[in-house]
């Protein structure tokens, strides 16, 4: 179908001057789409979901909020308590953000799993990694606004992270805090970042939908769809099956909003932030825990007894390059064959890795004693290894399975794809 | 995939158990184990019980209130245990407030309203302090929700007085808690067996008050749950004939394909 179906002159008379009916119909109806796409394929759009709703509930919210470290705590329990409905817009707030980084994760995951992220979707992927970072960021300063214990102190040991970069460390800290604690400045600049960051996010995922448009989805199967027995229009099908995925999502989110609603949540945050007592455990969230576990991990690095790069400089480069060696995912995989259902070796190590970040994460959520530390070691070290060693070593000893002539004959041939 | 994913599942909820086991002895050391109780307002239909909230308020005022503050609460959020205006009007009434500044530029007391917030037993945390050894009673307004387990715990921590099972003397000013981090707080056991007189005759066991004072703060701490609970299974139930529908409709739109 295309713009010349709608009759109507009004819609003519717009398209012929603003194509926005011509771009609708292209990018949501006709847009092919290729037939094989199973549930996973779901959570781009659930994503796109939670974002609209984060942004509604979240300037709801700024209009009963006060960014002020004398009365941020309190607006937030008048919000709970006398504002119309206001627990439920910041229970959806505070839940969406957990569903968020759930819906992400499976997203980035799905995406490893299939390789989503080689030629022609590296800039597709690394739109995603953007996003991935902007939402961090946003979830971060998020965290700080309600100002209770673990706002304060998660904020405290994240923002003093910078003091370890060699001789500027120390003033990029009070650059950040717009003095010389976590005091009010710092809690006003993080509500105006907090509130920028979601737009950013915004616009980013229209590149990445861009780039979405122009590569097309990748499919279970990793080869391209070629005919036009390959693909389907996006409507009816992919709407219908997206707006299930939709009502499945809403049933576990709201459960938690209505039932569980401080499960993601640390009971400290409820107890009004004291610079002067300093929580037995800081912990961050729970979707940063991971990280977190990578953070501790490193001891000091010393060479002939002097200390060559201290523990918290290492655990900041390690931090932020556990994420920043996705950009080069891409190039470090450089097997032909996307999916892993093609992949026996890829596949295995895949879930071992998987399995890993489930294990940095509970890492993450303990102590750093004993035990733990080992483990957390252990974590590091495969997290990393299997980007820059075991991957690039998969892709090239790896004899893949011998793939199907095509998604149709896959999918008609009588032998249906396993994961729907 | 689907073999393989609940194969890896389980051997990571398998290994998890196993490492947890392994790391459990330095974790029990500080974190005394909590009995879980059933309250009245556990689970989908959880409500509070009126009664036992009505109690556990009579609990709060003459006893906790001396110590401990319930700032975010206003005097009239009381008409939720099922108090009438005028009971309202009376209970605000036996504090008074700030108010001013008046025609002539002065601040004044006067008696509180049922609009006022609950009335602090203490001006700042120095008085507080001041008052009690050094420590500070923290308010009770979120306590429920400020600890790990909060109502099970808050119950715990109020019948958990005793003695130190080794016989060992504690500091000045500390008393043994079971349920306590650390086992010493510096608050004395606030309940004995008839500390109130319950209006409704009920005999006031030191369990019985802990309960009681417990479903009252944990309304306290979160006076939206009842609402939130039914207006949750309105839209549990409405997203659950949605969802169905929408299967239908994906059933129906996928069976042209095939
Ligand atoms: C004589 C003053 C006093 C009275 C009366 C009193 N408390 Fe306390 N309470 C304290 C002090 C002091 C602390 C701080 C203890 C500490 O930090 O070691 C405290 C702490 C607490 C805590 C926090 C424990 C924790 O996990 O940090 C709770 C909960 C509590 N009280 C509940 C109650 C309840 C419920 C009552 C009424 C039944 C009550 N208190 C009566 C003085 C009092
Ligand atoms: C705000 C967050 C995000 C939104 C709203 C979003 C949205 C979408 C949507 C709607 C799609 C198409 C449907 C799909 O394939 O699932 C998509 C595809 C994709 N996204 Fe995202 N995304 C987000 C974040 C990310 C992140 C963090 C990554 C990875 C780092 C990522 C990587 C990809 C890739 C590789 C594809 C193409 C997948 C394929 O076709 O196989 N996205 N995204």
């Amino acid at each position: 179908m295309s713009s010349s179906d709608n009759t109507h002159p009004l819609v003519k008379w717009i398209d012929e001057r603003l194509p926005v009916f011509t771009f609708l119909n292209h990018e949501l109806r006709d847009y092919p789409t290729p037939r094989n796409l199973n549930y996973w394929w779901s959570f781009g759009s659930i994503a796109g979901i939670v974002l609209v709703i984060m942004i509604l509930t979240g300037v709801m919210l700024a209009m009963q909020y006060t960014a002020h470290v004398d009365y941020a705590f309190d607006s937030v329990e008048r919000i709970m308590r006398d504002v119309n409905y206001g627990w439920l817009l910041r229970y959806l707030h505070v839940n969406g953000g957990s569903m968020f980084f759930i819906v992400i994760y499976i997203h980035l995951f799905r995406g490893l799993y299939f390789g989503s992220y080689k030629s022609p979707r590296e800039i597709l992927w690394g739109l995603g990694v953007i996003i991935f970072l902007l939402m961090m960021a946003t979830a971060f300063m998020g965290y700080v606004l309600p100002w209770g214990q673990m706002s304060f102190w998660g904020a405290t040991v994240i923002t003093n992270l910078f003091s370890a970069i060699p001789l500027v460390g120390d003033s990029i800290v009070s650059w950040l805090w717009g003095g010389y604690s976590i005091d009010n400045p710092t809690l006003q600049r993080f509500y105006a970042l907090h509130y920028l960051f979601p737009f950013l996010i915004f616009a980013v995922v229209f590149l990445h939908l861009v780039a979405l448009h122009v590569s097309k989805s990748n499919n279970p199967l990793g080869i391209e769809a070629e005919g036009p027995q390959d693909s389907i229009p996006f409507h009816p099908y992919y709407t219908a099956k997206d707006f299930f995925g939709f009502g499945v999502f809403f049933l576990v989110f709201m459960g938690f909003v209505f039932y569980a609603p401080d499960f993601f949540g640390e009971p400290d945050n409820y107890i009004p932030a004291n610079p002067l007592a300093t929580p037995p455990h800081i912990v961050p969230e729970w979707y940063f825990l991971p990280f977190y576990a990578i953070l501790r991990a490193v001891p000091d690095i010393e060479v002939f007894g002097y200390i060559l790069i201290t523990a918290k400089l290492a655990g900041v480069i390690l931090m932020f390059g556990s994420i920043l060696i996705l950009f080069f995912l891409p190039w470090l995989d450089f097997s032909k064959v996307r999916s892993a259902r093609f992949r026996p070796i890829f596949k295995q190590f895949f879930w071992i890795f998987f399995v890993d970040c489930l294990v940095l994460g509970w890492v993450g959520a303990n102590p750093p004693e004993g035990f733990f530390v080992v483990l957390g070691r252990i974590g590091t070290a495969f997290y990393f290894a299997y980007f820059i060693i075991i991957i690039p070593l998969i892709a090239y000893f790896e004899k893949p399975r011998p793939l199907p002539e095509s998604i149709s004959a896959a999918v008609l041939g009588g032998k249906k794809g396993e994961d729907s | 995939m689907r073999g393989s994913l609940t194969l890896v599942l389980t051997l990571t909820c398998g290994l998890m158990a196993g490492l947890s086991l392994l790391a459990a002895p330095a974790a029990a050391a500080e974190m005394p184990e909590i009995e879980s109780r059933s309250w009245s307002f556990d689970g989908i239909f959880g409500h509070f019980d009126r009664a036992a909230q009505q109690r556990g308020y009579q609990v709060y005022n003459e006893v906790c209130s001396g110590c401990h503050g319930l700032r975010l609460l206003t005097y009239r959020n009381l008409a939720a245990l099922g108090y009438g205006e005028d009971d309202i009007k009376a209970f605000a009434a036996e504090y008074e407030v700030t108010d001013g500044p008046d025609d002539e530029g002065e601040m004044y007391q006067r008696e509180a309203l049922p609009s006022d917030h609950f009335v602090s037993p203490f001006a700042n945390t120095q008085a507080a302090r001041a008052a009690n050894n050094g420590a500070l009673p923290p308010d009770l307004s979120l306590m429920v929700k400020a600890r790990k387990n909060g109502a099970n715990y808050l119950y715990a921590l109020l019948t958990g007085y005793g003695d130190a099972p080794d016989g060992g003397e504690l500091p000045d000013g500390l008393y043994y808690n079971a349920a306590f981090p650390g086992h010493q707080i510096a608050m004395s056991a606030p309940l004995d067996d008839d500390a109130v007189e319950y209006t409704d005759g009920t005999p006031a066991t030191v369990d019985q008050m802990a309960s009681d004072v417990t479903t009252f703060l944990a309304w306290a701490a979160s006076p939206e749950m009842e609402e939130r609970k039914r207006l949750g299974l309105k839209v549990m139930l409405f997203l659950l004939v949605l969802t169905a529908l929408l299967a239908a409709v994906k059933r129906k739109v996928w069976s042209r394909l095939h």
